[in-house]
């Protein structure tokens, strides 16, 4: 016994345990599956990013063939070096496991996520045989098309498919750039992008819009911010939560929400009446402005009128709720800035938005002599470089081309509007119109990102063929019949036609920085396929032999010079200057289109739901954390979210803690989520930066497809609100949705 | 005559973060762990278990609507230069598994004579110090994108950031190869330096009139966190708002100046 007792005393006090504990940590340390990189060559190739429409220049560190960093590309003029949270987790996405490693056909119920591999062969036989059959029964126009853009080669391909096809029915996702386009075309007759001069601004007054989080091109936008910061320009963001972008502002004014337009009519009012705007450019440049008499003798109010009848800083004040004084000293100080600028299109720009209010922001521009000049906003001319010749159209064409859009877009009810998308669900969903019997998806996720998720997905399920082109087992693909995956950016040569917001024309060139991963094929190629398979004059109008050659025949002389440098800038460097002519019939800028009596004005747009059941009204915000759009996080970004947005898989969202506390909702709190749409589980925050009556809810969560470091956490906001419709453009202009918070 | 000379040749890397310029995008962390082979789990949203060298804190001033403010504050490890070399960290280490490098001043970890007791990350106080509490795993095919400069890390060591370590070996080695003995401003810069779109972070070296950081330190915006503690952390940081300055360091609530 005592031997026993001094045996394990002895044992303790010696070095053994120690020594023991020591060796089974370093042996298990040892355990072989922590991986050991290899090493290889070192070498970096530049390329562009493509995971947004910001257009970033980017520089890919490779070990061999291995992709293990990606860098933003120095002295690019987008980016300069800098690089995105998305942009830098690439090899991510590139690696990931929701890539789609070939073909696939569905088996068994659809989003069943049973599968069956098929060669690319059958796959392009599968698809022709399906669209052949609309064809020869004379309904080609049953055919649809999703695409994030509709510029460049590959959507250009996608365009002329559905064309030579029969189908008007090619669909771009929704943004601010559909009213940005219709802005610029009202007001300057110019069919063309909104770049923003933001490097050489001084006064930037954002309506709502994130312009640190994603608006516009994300990482040019940071460092525009940067050197605000260095020269001393001002910042002012009127929005009623306390985003990082409201936070950055020299100035943060609270506003209702939905009534930014009120504020910025308030803002002309003051400039006005002071007689603190541009007078060369009001006077020898524009239109509208004065009242005048039309054809049939009647007077019609101007832009000064109408502003001075109705938004005094009292009334505006009324409206806003923002101080009458603050109003004024804004209008002082903005119309005093030497080159001041305002932006709109609230956060990151997903939804479009009323056209009323975007002339009216626009309209404010005027007024300060800030358009086509230095700090200003642009009208950046539309990329130019693709001039196929003219596809023949057979009859069968012919007649399906013929049909109005199922969207309504250009139609007698919405004359203005190119795409409606947001809409289709509901059309289809209605049964109105025709039904459409296949659907072809590229570039976007539209299940996941479409407002009124849940209708997306009915819509979905009742189109009898739907081929997606994702490269990654996303909502939408998980909801086709038939994947044809395409390369991922990092794969794959293709045009970048624009950076969004830059204020020239950039032309760059995404190009393979290593060998695709899987079984995938270009997009481009794929189309050139398709076309062929279905033969005739759809095969006739594809006689390239490959998408590749396509390209370097689209692009000329420049493919060449753009494998080298990656980018191009094109014509227009510079301010464009007063001194041209305006492209509206007039020559002038217009503060009311005649042509349409579509002038810059707030209407208010409406949340949906009623007051009485929805007390509350929910409101999304984006953050740079988060990419809310075609493309999901990846494993790094979901890494990088605060616990005050995500937690386990519970989505917080934001309460004032005053509301919070009027519907006993204590922090932390696990509550029902309700609004019109639907109703989801969320956990409370509370949060001082968020204007008592609201609830915030970030967006880019809630993925039902994906892996599961991405997949299944939090709430998709999409499902939660719908579209509202613009009366003037039809363009969706939903701002938020009432809602209802119960605790559970 | 030759301690005077080593005395001139030694280093002081720091860096600065202009929080005024900082969106808070996050950015840095993630170019920090696609950089320094960072693992992921499927869950990372319990923060005092996920791994990130580099954090950025949300810091909030309290005050009701519309008074609010925010501001965000990346977080890497501050190199303390404590006394003579002693930082907070060092000073415990039973191991020897972490070191102050007198020749560029940053706090080394080496991973292999680590073993786990964690006294260090007791001691930092700013929570740089993060635990491996399972082996790394990659999802098949994932592993492809770990660089080959930085070792992956083992279950139960502790890690941190490096300023980038790896990078310096890189930058001198190809300087030794061009008969140099001494790195320009830009041949060292830290992944989350370069990443960072708003060009928030300067890194460099403290004790070298011509590198950027050498003047920012000095501006009036500067503060560093904890000061008091006497650690001497070799990050900076600029705000122009007091309050965030305020935050910097624990202060009484009627206290006005900072010590």
């Amino acid at each position: 016994m005592a031997f026993g007792i001094g045996g394990a005393v002895g044992t303790a006090l010696s070095p053994l345990p120690w020594k023991l504990t020591d060796d089974l940590s370093i042996w298990t340390q040892n355990w072989p599956w922590t991986p050991v990189p290899p090493h290889g060559e070192v070498t970096q190739v530049d390329s562009v990013c493509t995971l947004c429409p910001g257009g970033c220049g980017i520089s890919v560190r490779k070990v061999e063939d291995r992709v293990v960093k990606i860098e933003g590309m120095p002295g690019h003029p987008v980016n300069d070096g800098g690089i995105c949270l998305l942009g830098a987790s690439g090899a991510q996405l590139l690696y990931g496991p929701s890539r789609i490693e070939g073909p696939l056909k569905r088996v068994g119920r659809r989003g069943d996520g049973r599968w069956q591999p098929v060669s690319w062969k059958a796959a392009v036989a599968e698809v022709a045989g399906k669209l052949g059959v609309l064809r020869s029964g004379g309904e080609p126009h049953t055919l649809g098309c999703l695409l994030r853009s509709d510029r460049g080669t590959v959507p250009g391909l996608f365009s002329r498919l559905l064309t030579v096809f029969g189908s008007p029915n090619l669909m771009r996702m929704p943004s601010i750039q559909d009213t940005y386009e219709l802005t610029l075309y009202q007001m300057q007759g110019a069919l063309a992008l909104p770049g923003f001069d933001v490097d050489n601004t001084d006064f930037l007054l954002s309506f709502g819009s994130g312009y640190i989080q994603g608006w516009g091109s994300p990482v040019h936008m940071f460092r525009a911010h940067s050197r605000w910061r260095n020269r001393g320009g001002r910042v002012v963001q009127v929005e009623p939560r306390l985003s990082i972008s409201a936070a950055k502002a020299d100035d943060w004014l609270a506003i209702k929400p939905g009534t930014e337009a009120a504020l910025a009519m308030g803002l002309s009012h003051v400039i006005i009446t002071e007689s603190l705007y541009d007078r060369d450019f009001i006077e020898n440049r524009c239109r509208g402005f004065e009242s005048w008499v039309d054809a049939e003798g009647r007077i019609q109010p101007g832009f000064k009128q109408r502003v001075l009848n109705t938004y005094t800083p009292a009334k505006v004040s009324e409206i806003t709720g923002i101080a009458a004084a603050d109003v004024v000293r804004l209008a002082r100080d903005f119309a005093k800035a030497a080159r001041p600028l305002a932006i709109c299109g609230r956060g990151r720009g997903r939804v479009p938005g009323d056209l009323g209010a975007f002339m009216a922001v626009h309209a404010l521009n005027a007024l300060c002599g800030s358009i086509q000049r230095a700090g200003g906003v642009w009208a950046v001319p539309e990329p130019d470089y693709i001039n196929w010749f003219q596809p023949e159209m057979d009859k069968v064409a012919a007649t399906g081309m013929q049909q109005s859009r199922l969207d309504g877009a250009g139609g007698p009810q919405y004359p203005l509007a190119r795409y409606l998308t947001s809409y289709l669900a509901e059309i289809i969903n209605a049964g109105k119109g025709y039904p459409l019997k296949a659907l072809l998806v590229a570039g976007d996720n539209p299940a996941y990102t479409l407002p009124a998720g849940g209708n997306v997905r009915k819509a979905l399920d009742s189109i009898p063929f739907i081929v997606s082109f994702s490269s990654f087992m996303d909502e939408t693909t998980r909801m086709a019949d038939l994947v044809l995956p395409n390369h991922i950016y990092l794969e794959r040569l293709e045009d970048v036609p624009l950076a969004q917001g830059f204020s020239r024309p950039l032309v760059q060139l995404c190009k393979p920085v290593t060998a695709p991963q899987f079984n995938t094929r270009h997009s481009g190629d794929v189309v050139i396929d398709i076309a062929r398979a279905l033969g005739g004059s759809v095969a006739t109008a594809f006689p390239w032999k490959s998408y590749a050659d396509c390209l370097k025949e689209t692009l000329g002389g420049n493919f060449q010079k753009l494998m080298r440098q990656v980018y191009m800038v094109g014509r227009g460097t510079g301010a464009p200057g007063h001194n041209a002519a305006f492209e509206t019939a007039s020559g002038k800028f217009e503060f009311t289109n005649p042509e349409f009596k579509i002038r810059p004005d707030y209407e208010p747009i409406e949340a949906e739901g009623d007051a009485a059941s929805f007390p509350l009204v929910l409101v999304p915000y984006d953050s740079m954390r988060l990419a809310s759009g075609f493309v999901a996080d990846s494993p790094f970004m979901v890494k990088a979210v605060d616990d005050t947005v995500l937690k386990g898989r519970d989505i917080l969202v934001e309460i004032n803690p005053q509301t919070a506390r009027k519907y006993g909702l204590a922090d932390g709190a696990i509550a029902l989520l309700r609004t019109p749409r639907g109703k989801a589980r969320v956990k409370i925050y509370h949060f001082e930066g968020l204007m008592p009556g609201l609830v915030a809810m970030p967006t880019g969560l809630g993925h039902s497809a994906y892996d599961e470091y991405i997949g299944g956490k939090g709430v998709n906001f999409n499902r939660l609100i719908g579209p509202v419709q613009d009366p003037v453009s039809g363009l969706d202009a939903a701002w938020g949705i009432r809602a209802k918070l119960t605790r559970v | 005559m030759e301690a005077v000379n080593r005395r001139n040749r030694a280093k002081k890397y720091g860096m600065v973060i202009d929080l005024d310029k900082c969106t808070g995008c996050g950015s840095c962390t993630v170019a920090c762990m696609a950089e320094n082979n960072i693992p992921f789990r499927k869950d990372e949203s319990d923060k005092l278990l996920s791994i990130a060298w580099l954090h950025v804190y949300k810091l909030t001033n309290g005050k009701p609507f519309p008074h609010t403010d925010v501001c965000y504050l990346p977080r890497p490890c501050m190199h303390c230069e404590g006394h003579h070399g002693h930082s907070p960290c060092v000073s415990v280490c039973p191991a020897t598994a972490t070191d102050y490098d007198e020749e560029t001043g940053i706090v080394s970890q080496i991973y292999t004579r680590c073993f786990g007791c964690r006294y260090c990350m007791a001691a930092c106080p700013y929570h740089v110090r993060l635990f491996n509490w399972w082996d790394p795993v990659w999802p098949d095919g994932m592993e492809k994108m770990l660089n080959p400069d930085v070792s992956v890390r083992m279950r139960g060591v502790v890690e941190k950031c490096s300023f980038c370590y790896h990078r310096h070996q890189r930058a001198m080695e190809k300087a030794y190869l061009e008969g140099r003995r001494e790195l320009e401003e830009h041949e060292y810069q830290t992944a989350c330096t370069q990443a960072c779109p708003a060009g928030a972070i300067t890194f460099g070296d403290l004790n070298n009139p011509k590198h950027a950081v050498y003047r920012l330190k000095k501006s009036p915006r500067a503060f560093r966190l904890l000061e008091r503690l006497g650690t001497r952390p070799k990050v900076y940081y600029l705000s122009s708002r007091e309050w965030v300055r305020q935050a910097g360091d624990n202060h009484l609530q009627q206290e006005k100046q900072k010590i």
